[in-house]
């Protein structure tokens, strides 16, 4: 086991550095560069300007040069500086990382309990109208599309009802403290959390009611309803453990994407969290801040892939590792 | 059809213009103004960054020698009165007494010099530019500057406004590293706001400044500037009460009606008359065949502006009549005709050389508006049977193509700066048009007529003639067509109607809200 995990990390550090190779190259093939862009937003600048932010953000060097300085950094875990917004990359996304975590961490730990619950129920009494219903639902939210469901959602619960805030993280110039701050960032957090979350509910509804299925029909659980097992037991221990496997594989892959943070979500909800950070980012062609969350993101994807393998062996004695 | 139901709404909101002029009531003090911000601003030192979301924050915090009213007519802020002299080549300014920086220090003419003739001559590129005309700053006395200028230079007494003349704390920048000197990350000025706190992705606060200079202003305590990215969250942010301001271009202009007609909701077009922001296409006069004028006429008449005006801009703005902005010094409407006519255009179109090309039209990635008017221009080239297909790009693409000169057309909109030796003649001089800049003359146009017409216009001592120049200027480039003129943008400020005074000046809400107040009751 430990030698298994240790020669994962090994490769993963490889990894690791070819994303960052293959993201450097892709943001530099795009055209224009961050000097241009603040040029641009200006509305004015003369070759001098331009040549002065460009000399300031290490544009004038060769790409390679730039490559083996981002490089250099990156292996002694140094992300850089934004010179667009005059501030080190890991303070940034330092800033920005708490409140992604805390909508994508909701959102993943609702959904996946409510996908495989809602999941199990559909599949228990397949054809009823209970699964019909279920079924439905996951269906709707599957191929609504997000950020729709997003507007909606703020059009319904903020506008018209006045229920809860359309957007932001917390109420700003309100200055509460302890209780009453969380309970303010919870009233924040319900709309893009359940947004975000509902989408991939479906999916984990969708998948453990078809793995479940499949499952229901193998031999073993036909040996075990022969045993005069109980339908819940034979439920539980039998047919859901092994139904598990493939929500996992699913789950660990979005695990991975908390630390990406929801770019639809954020932006729609304004909400201050790193998938926004790097969706300006992009548009703003801020390399170093790209490059730093694609780091992070990178870095966790790999991490959760690894659990994942853990957690197999773990849930089915079956799965041996070897590295 | 839809037309008379878009005028009645026209109408509406130019009846609700109406009040602002007037001020109404006695202001009030206290109260807490929140004003979207779009997009976040990369920072707020408006030396260094002159971008339009770095002003509207910074013009709270910083201030110039002067403030211009809706004509143009500069009246005092830090100079309490200014003389030009008889030959326009000395202008001596008296600053107001009793003035301090945010952090305690008295501001005097120390500042004024460092601000212009060592601070902004290093990092302003616009500033840059006009200094050329300047030969020395004089400090005489604690409370007097001297501007001597190399020959008269009409625009000068123009260009004292925050954004192109902020008064900077020489105590804290001299000798060090502008670009990267710790305190722009709290700036200090002289304004009636303090910076108070920026969470990034959230929001801007800023403070009242206790000790401003002028008797019991501000009105307001404090001022929040909210930073949401989605345009239609930032209707939502008006619509549920969070905000009271939406500076103009902060919804899409489809939503305008809506929010509009909101309850205790004003609207005006007011104060963008500085920046006279004029919208045009490009056309690359260097690609075949838009190097033959009849095609660029045809161009002309076919685009349908009043179309666009009241489908794309609720009616706001107005039909642009050649080079320059109606709010600009030296404008002249009677140009020669440039109306909406299809029947003209196929003709002139039949005597050119327009050999069925498809023209590549670079549209402006700005939001929806923009998106649906490139759509419309490639339907009304197709309507006198001209080929056309839009290219897209995202906004630092955009820049790229422009600077590249890859393009057929492509839209743009520009702000004048309220002359047009500072704003408009960038975009025409024959020698101002080398590829690498999106801002010079990148239809490369070259009437070598044109450009010693410029030259002389900027120097004349005498407004009356300058007036003159310019006609001729206006008419001759007019009927060159070395662009698509297409509409002087309206930008409407939405905001609450118990907000009192948002505009008070030709600059809007980027001069800050120092007359601002909120009615109680």
């Amino acid at each position: 086991m430990t030698r298994f995990i240790l020669g994962r990390l090994v490769k993963a550090v490889f990894i690791l550095l070819a994303i960052l190779v293959f993201n450097f190259f892709l943001i530099h093939a795009a055209p224009g560069d961050p000097a241009a862009v603040m040029a641009g937003e200006a509305g004015a600048a003369d070759a001098k300007f331009l040549a002065d932010l460009r000399a300031r953000f290490g544009l004038d060097q060769p790409l390679y040069v730039q490559l083996w300085i981002y490089l250099k950094g990156a292996v002694q875990l140094d992300l850089g500086y934004s010179f667009r917004q005059q501030m080190s990359v890991a303070e940034l996304i330092g800033d920005r990382l708490p409140a992604t975590l805390l909508l994508t961490g909701v959102a993943f730990a609702v959904s996946l309990v409510l996908g495989v619950v809602a999941g199990v129920a559909a599949s228990a009494r397949q054809g009823s109208w209970g699964d019909t219903a279920i079924s439905t639902f996951a269906l709707l939210f599957y191929a609504t599309p997000l950020f729709w469901v997003a507007l909606m959602a703020s059009l319904v619960f903020s506008v018209w009802l006045g229920w809860l805030p359309g957007f932001g993280y917390s109420t700003i110039g309100a200055g509460y403290t302890g209780m009453a701050h969380v309970l303010d960032v919870a009233t924040h957090l319900v709309l893009p959390a359940s947004t975000l979350g509902l989408f991939f509910m479906a999916i984990y509804m969708r998948m453990t009611r078809a793995s479940m299925l499949e499952v229901s029909r193998l031999d073993f659980v036909k040996t075990a309803r022969a045993k005069g097992l109980k339908r819940s037991v034979i439920q539980r221990r039998h047919i859901l453990r092994n139904a598990l496997l493939p929500v996992i594989t699913l789950a660990g892959l979005q695990a991975g994407q908390i630390f990406g943070g929801a770019i639809l979500t954020e932006t729609v909800f304004a909400w201050p969290g790193i998938g926004r950070l790097m969706f300006e980012a992009i548009s703003q062609r801020d390399y170093a801040v790209i490059l730093g969350v694609f780091y992070i993101s990178g870095a966790m994807v790999l991490l959760f892939n690894l659990i994942t393998d853990v957690v197999y062996v773990l849930i089915d004695p079956r799965i041996r590792l070897t590295s | 059809m839809l037309r008379p139901i878009k005028l009645a709404a026209a109408a509406l909101a130019l009846a609700l213009a109406g009040p602002l002029a007037a001020q109404d009531g006695t202001p009030q003090a206290g109260g807490t103004l929140n004003v979207v911000i779009q997009p976040e601003p990369p920072g707020l030192m408006i030396g260094l960054i002159q971008n339009g979301p770095t002003q509207m924050v910074a013009g709270d915090i910083y201030e110039s020698l002067l403030r211009y009213d809706h004509d143009l007519k500069p009246s005092p802020q830090l100079a309490k009165s200014w003389e030009i002299s008889e030959d326009g080549l000395t202008y001596t300014f008296m600053l107001q007494e009793g003035v301090t920086f945010h952090d305690g220090e008295p501001f005097t003419s120390a500042d004024v010099k460092f601000s212009v003739d060592v601070f902004l001559r290093e990092s302003h590129s616009r500033m840059r530019t006009y200094l050329t005309h300047v030969k020395s700053i004089e400090t005489p006395d604690d409370m007097t500057v001297v501007f001597t200028l190399n020959q008269p230079f009409g625009p000068f007494i123009g260009i004292f406004e925050p954004g192109t003349a902020p008064m900077i704390p020489k105590h804290i920048y001299e000798g060090t590293e502008f670009a990267s000197n710790e305190a722009n990350n709290t700036p200090i000025g002289t304004g009636p706001f303090k910076f108070e706190e920026w969470e990034k992705g959230s929001f801007i606060h800023l403070v009242k400044n206790e000790n401003y200079y002028m008797e019991s202003k501000p009105y307001l305590d404090e001022i929040y500037y909210h930073v949401i990215p989605d345009a239609a969250s930032r209707a939502v942010a008006y619509e549920t009460g969070k905000v009271d301001v939406l500076p103009g271009g902060s919804i899409e202009n489809f939503e305008v009606p809506r929010i509009r007609d909101m309850e205790n909701t004003c609207i005006t077009d007011k104060g963008w008359e500085f920046f006279g922001p004029l919208s045009w296409m490009w056309v690359n006069n260097n690609n075949k065949p838009l190097d033959d004028v009849k095609v660029r006429q045809a161009i002309m008449h076919a685009v349908d502006r009043e179309f666009a005006k009241s489908a794309l801009w609720n009616d706001l703005g107005k039909l642009a009549t050649g080079p320059i902005s109606s709010s600009t010094r030296f404008y002249d409407g009677d140009t020669p005709d440039i109306s909406y006519n299809p029947e003209m255009a196929k003709q002139l179109l039949a005597e050119s050389s327009y050999d069925g090309e498809t023209i590549r039209i670079l549209g402006l990635p700005y939001g929806e508006t923009w998106s649906r008017w490139a759509e419309a221009v490639k339907q009304n080239l197709a309507e006198i049977g001209m080929n056309a297909e839009l290219i897209p790009a995202d906004v630092a693409g955009w820049n790229q193509k422009i600077s590249d000169r890859d393009f057929d057309l492509a839209f743009t909109y520009l702000y004048q700066y309220g002359d047009p030796a500072l704003g408009v003649s960038r975009t025409y001089l024959g020698d101002n048009a080398e590829p690498g800049s999106p801002w010079n003359n990148v239809a490369n146009y070259q009437n070598a007529e044109v450009d010693a017409m410029w030259n002389e216009a900027a120097l004349m001592a005498s407004p009356a003639d300058r007036k003159a120049a310019y006609k001729t200027i206006q008419d001759k480039i007019v009927s060159d067509v070395p662009n698509i003129w297409l509409l002087e943008l309206g930008f409407p400020t939405i905001y609450r109607c118990n907000v009192k005074n948002p505009i008070s000046t030709a600059l809007g809400v980027n001069d800050g809200f120092r007359d601002t107040w909120i009615a109680q009751d």
